[in-house]
């Protein structure tokens, strides 16, 4: 099947975006914590022909600093990585994108972490960078004083991690296991390689433990708002979400063709070669029968606990939301990641009748062919391994 | 047997490891990193309702003389990711995998075991273990930081530290009420501060208490530190007293050890590592397994494991020959950082290399041995060879004697080496009535007979 001209893909976070969204019907919250409510999740994205996943994540129980000493809001997490090895066996076609925080792990770490979950979903694996400049999280760690470390330092480091991610990835070329009986190797060391990456905050020797995953190059997203971001992703991502519409910390980030324009700018500025990224828009969404009904939804929601959302809100009826998207396609936006205020309300909209909406406006899929890896599905080519005829 | 009851046998099974037990070059042996070959060993160990899988861990590929050691398997996946993908295609058996302690933060590790955890229904264990070199840590933030007399120090913190993070939850942590719009039972669950010789850390954990309140400890180690550890900490120790009487002593004193930190008998269960060759007769077997171990140690194999000894490049010497006359280097140990082999545990066996060698040398002329053969006789050992009757006897005695509570077996063929003791041995088990015919719990708690973990509400009562 050949790749549709915009992907839909829906950002898991919880029982949904919107802080009031655990208290709504239907919201499962004290399921959170087990494999049912992810798994449940992912096979509907997968029903209404997501492209992918993401799944949120942070290091502390307090998803914001403000909520600290409060019980009425919906707090922990699992492990992001570990929710998408959990639902990789149980689905067959999207692509699987937990988000890592790159300031607190180690790059050996996420590489093999990844590259398994690359090899249990057969090429289905994908990346969300996070940089964590927040104090708290820093604090469990003990290892680090955040506000010594200049935002570009955060930054640069994280361009390291993803650098040394994708070499331990080419560390093993893909035809290293020879298994030749005669002279008793299993392996031809001629095609594993040391990468002996010397950065300023970390120095890795290599090879991975971890043999090439299926897709040589796992898919790497991240989120910017704003021009450091934006660099970050051109020089280390294959995917950029932008939130057309929406607000960053530094203001207003400008509609989609203003974001398309300002990651052009950001790979013309770090000199990208290769495939230009894909950008994807970010979108809230509250989904009601009448667009009246949406802003009554969420004022509820917000009387209960106000949204404050760096992307767009959109709460209105599914065409709305079909229209917003599809001229975000015209200005030439790859695809929409759309956060469902209400997991339990929104995400069955979102893939019961926004996904066909779109499929019959000709912007997406509205069947899957034969399981591919999530590079297929974006149209991203398998990488030639950076080590190979060295 | 008299009228006391018989004593129910324990069973993991390790998904083979990068090392030469593994054979790579038999025609049945598959791959050891498509997910297909870990959903099929999980699903057969969880057929014949084995307590849990293990997975070892080694995070840089082991060198020999400068070089990448190209002659096991190699290429692994992360342990715990590899570990919660099984638990998608399983649904009672336990899910055990080695976590470094040296290169790893408390918060990590005790996020990620704990999602685990939560993500099983309860099916989480640790093998907890520390760095013995700087060559590990050239892949890791930290490279090699770590003294060695810290290394147990920083093992014994991160558990400690991890059980502090697993416990910062009340057991109803979350109340998750819509209505109240009480979903926190109180306002700091998770809070935590733990300032100690290795860390230095606070803040809020993350997860609530998981299913079985932490992960199932397990300590892998013979030595006196490894003994005393596991007798304060751990729910499972993994041994390689794998012989009877040994295994007796072995039992004996880490069980005594047990009563000094208030713990019970039956609180930590004792599993050496053990390897199997089944035949339909006695001489079958016999013969099964001494072809595999003519696979396992190949010529070249023999070599390196010479060199290992002799700590230098023997690669002129004739396998099929005499064990060299000279002796080893010992100038460079282990230790030091300068010996030939590098990334493997194993090389710390020959702490006196000299005496190895004339060990080795006794052996060869005394019974006309070859090198290899040496090699296979002092490194080939499998620990249970016979027809399947004779190999479930053998087990179900270690048990009932106390030389063990049962074993981690680990076969030599990948997927498929489980499936002929799956079929053959355990429904003989099961007969003798010391083996489950189904598991009666859901935790790996409920598997190993360990005590549910004391609730909070207890422990503050």
């Amino acid at each position: 099947m050949s790749t549709p001209p915009f992907h839909l893909a829906i950002a898991l976070d919880g029982t949904g975006w919107h802080p009031a969204s655990w208290r709504e019907p239907g919201a499962r919250p004290g399921d959170q914590f087990g494999p049912e409510f992810w798994v449940d999740q992912a096979r509907a994205a997968e029903a209404g022909f997501a492209s992918f996943v993401t799944i949120e994540d942070g290091f502390t129980a307090v998803r914001k600093p403000s909520d600290e000493g409060r019980t009425d809001r919906s707090e922990g997490h699992l492990d992001a990585t570990l929710i998408a090895q959990r639902v990789g066996p149980v689905t067959e076609h999207l692509g699987i994108v937990p988000t890592v925080i790159t300031t607190h792990t180690e790059p050996f770490h996420v590489s093999t972490q990844i590259a398994t979950l690359d090899w249990v979903t057969s090429g289905r694996a994908g990346q969300r960078i996070k940089v964590s400049a927040d104090p708290a999280e820093a604090a469990l760690f003990g290892r680090r004083d955040p506000k010594a470390e200049t935002r570009e330092s955060l930054f640069d480091e994280t361009a390291d991690h993803v650098e040394v991610q994708r070499g331990l990835w080419d560390s093993w070329e893909d035809d290293a296991e020879i298994r030749d009986v005669a002279t008793g190797r299993f392996i031809d060391r001629e095609k594993l390689h040391y990468i002996d990456f010397v950065g300023s905050h970390f120095a890795v020797r290599g090879p991975s433990i971890t043999p090439r995953p299926p897709q040589g190059q796992p898919v790497v997203t991240a989120l910017a708002h704003v021009d450091t971001a934006y660099r970050l992703a051109a020089r280390a991502a294959d995917v950029v979400f932008t939130t057309p519409d929406g607000a960053g910390r530094d203001g207003p980030t400008g509609d989609a063709a203003t974001t398309l324009a300002a990651t052009r700018a950001a790979e013309a500025e770090v000199g990208r070669t290769g495939d230009p990224l894909l950008v994807v828009g970010d979108l809230l969404v509250v989904l009601d029968d009448d667009a009246a009904s949406a802003r009554a939804h969420l004022s509820r929601l917000d009387a209960v606990a106000p949204l404050r959302s760096d992307a767009a809100i959109l709460a209105g009826t599914v065409g709305q939301v079909a229209d917003t998207l599809e001229s975000w396609a015209a200005a030439g936006l790859s695809g929409a990641r759309l956060r469902p205020a209400v997991t339990a309300s929104d995400l069955p909209r979102i893939t019961r009748e926004l996904a066909p909406e779109l499929a019959r406006r000709g912007l997406t899929r509205s069947a899957w062919g034969e399981p591919g890896t999530f590079r297929d599905l974006l149209g991203l080519p398998r990488p030639a391994d950076r080590y190979a005829h060295a | 047997m008299s009228d006391k009851p018989r004593k129910q046998i324990h069973l993991a099974a390790h998904f083979p490891g990068v090392n030469n037990t593994t054979v790579w070059g038999d025609p049945a042996s598959g791959s050891h990193i498509e997910f297909s070959s870990f959903r099929h060993f999980a699903q057969t160990a969880e057929r014949a309702k084995f307590d849990f899988l293990f997975l070892a861990e080694g995070l840089r590929l082991r060198e020999q003389g400068g070089k990448i050691y190209d002659l096991d398997v190699m290429g692994r996946p992360d342990n715990v990711s590899i570990l919660m993908a099984m638990a998608a295609v399983t649904e009672r058996i336990g899910l055990a995998g080695t976590v470094n302690s040296t290169f790893n933060e408390p918060l990590d590790v005790a996020r990620k075991l704990a999602s685990l955890d939560h993500l099983s229904h309860g099916r989480a264990a640790w093998n907890v273990v520390t760095s013995w070199d700087e060559f590990t840590g050239e892949n890791f933030r930290r490279g090699g930081y770590l003294p060695k007399d810290k290394r147990y120090l920083r093992a014994q913190e991160m558990l400690s530290t991890a059980q502090t993070l697993w416990d910062s939850w009340d057991s109803d942590g979350i109340v998750a009420d819509a209505a109240s719009g009480e979903f926190l039972r109180r306002p700091d669950e998770g809070a935590f501060d733990v300032h100690s010789d290795q860390f230095d850390i606070s803040g809020r954990f993350p997860l609530p208490r998981s299913p079985q309140g932490r992960p199932v400890i397990i300590q892998a180690g013979d030595s006196e530190e490894g003994r005393e550890f596991a007798a304060a900490s751990a729910d499972a120790i993994f041994t390689r007293h794998a012989e009877f009487s040994a295994g007796q002593e072995f039992y004996a004193d880490v069980k005594a050890r047990l009563a000094q930190f208030g713990r019970r008998h039956e609180d930590l269960k004792i599993l050496p590592a053990a390897t199997f060759v089944l035949g339909d007769t006695e001489e079958e077997a016999a013969e099964n397994a001494r072809q595999v171990q003519y696979q396992q140690v190949g010529p070249q194999t023999a070599i390196a494991f010479a060199e290992q000894v002799w700590n230098r490049d023997l690669s002129d010497v004739d396998p099929d020959g005499p064990v060299p006359s000279f002796d080893p280097k010992t100038e460079d140990d282990v230790d030091s950082g300068g010996h030939i082999s590098k990334g493997r545990a194993s090389v710390r066996m020959y702490r006196d290399p000299v005496a190895t060698a004339n060990e080795w040398r006794e052996l060869g002329a005394a019974e006309g041995l070859s090198l290899r053969e040496v090699v296979i006789r002092k490194n080939g050992r499998h620990t249970f060879v016979g027809t399947p009757q004779r190999v479930a006897d053998t087990i179900d005695r270690f048990v009932q004697e106390d030389a063990s509570d049962g074993f981690v077996l680990v076969p030599h063929i990948t997927p498929g080496g489980l499936d002929v003791f799956a079929d053959q041995v355990v429904p003989l088990l099961q007969e003798k009535g010391s083996f489950r015919t189904e598991y009666s719990g859901t935790t790996l708690r409920d598997h190993l007979g360990l005590a549910p973990l004391r609730s909070d509400a207890l422990a503050q009562s």
